[in-house]
């Protein structure tokens, strides 16, 4: 025995299905691909992996395990303090290949490939 | 024109007696960690100085990174040798650093503003070419303890880096 609310309920749910279907199909085609975390582990003054491929809008996170504090620098650009046993992280807002360094171990030295 | 000449010779022959030669003999771990650990110290004491007298503020931004990572990496040996239960040992080429500094020291203590900073940062290139150069010919190979030269490896890096800084900052100067 079905009620008649239940009855209006069935007849909605392929309406519902399809907006659920177009809504998805939509959504792949504007969203962008997700942005990434790409985590950067510093130690004993080495950055690893020192050569990175990423995407504008992915963040860097650098994951320092030293005792000392480090930067991230880019010469003219962008410069990010990362302290001793600490994280810091940036969003990647331009395309471009950029080489950083440490401005207190200028020996310290990553690249990041960014495309677009 | 001679006079001149030698007026410069006399000037670097002292210079190159202001950095204290390190004992040829192989130095024992005790010995080792005693010769990192004043190293460490007497470039704490040159920041310390720096951070008094200083008048440009790249010098004294470098002054405060010499203090902190030299200050780190101390309380690391600290700890370490805690750890193996090593003594540190007092021996001539530690004495020979400390007394070295000593002058330097003093020389400084006459100067100020940007004569300090120039003769300060002139100093740390040399004081970090001359460690860096100890550690990598001399005290490494020395040790034995795995963990010592471990430290000793880590420590040289930070110091080549401090060593390329103090290049910068000297550039930067002129």
């Amino acid at each position: 025995m079905s009620s008649p609310s239940s009855n209006k309920v069935r007849a909605r749910a392929p309406r519902l299905a399809s907006a659920l279907l177009i809504a998805l199909a939509l959504g792949a085609m504007i969203v962008p691909a997700q942005a990434e975390t790409i985590t950067v582990t510093i130690e004993k003054l080495v950055f690893s992996p020192a050569d990175i491929k990423a995407k504008v809008g992915d963040t860097i996170e650098w994951v320092n395990k030293d005792v000392l504090a480090h930067t991230a620098t880019v010469k003219g650009g962008w410069d990010v303090m990362i302290p001793a046993k600490k994280s810091a992280s940036l969003v990647l807002k331009k395309a471009g290949a950029v080489e950083y360094y440490c401005r207190f171990h200028p020996n310290m030295k990553g690249n990041i490939t960014v495309s677009p | 024109m001679a006079i001149r000449l030698t007026s410069v010779l006399a000037a670097s022959c002292l210079f190159l007696a202001s950095l204290p030669a390190f004992a040829a003999d192989k130095p024992t771990d005790p010995q080792i960690a005693h010769i990192a650990y004043t190293a460490g110290v007497i470039d704490i004491d040159a920041a310390k100085q720096a951070l008094k007298k200083a008048h440009n503020k790249d010098v004294k931004a470098f002054a405060e990174d010499m203090l902190r990572d030299h200050k780190a990496v101390n309380d690391q040996a600290l700890a370490l040798v805690k750890k193996l239960k090593v003594t540190p040992e007092d021996n001539a080429t530690s004495e020979a650093l400390t007394k070295a500094a000593k002058a330097e020291h003093a020389k400084l203590a006459k100067l100020s503003g940007a004569a300090f900073d120039k003769a300060y940062v002139a100093n740390e290139v040399a004081y970090h070419k001359q460690v860096n150069g100890a550690l990598k010919d001399l005290l490494i190979p020395s040790a034995t303890n795995p963990e010592l030269k471990d430290l000793l490896e880590t420590g040289l890096k930070i110091f080549q880096g401090h060593e390329e800084h103090a290049e910068h900052v000297q550039s930067e100067l002129k």
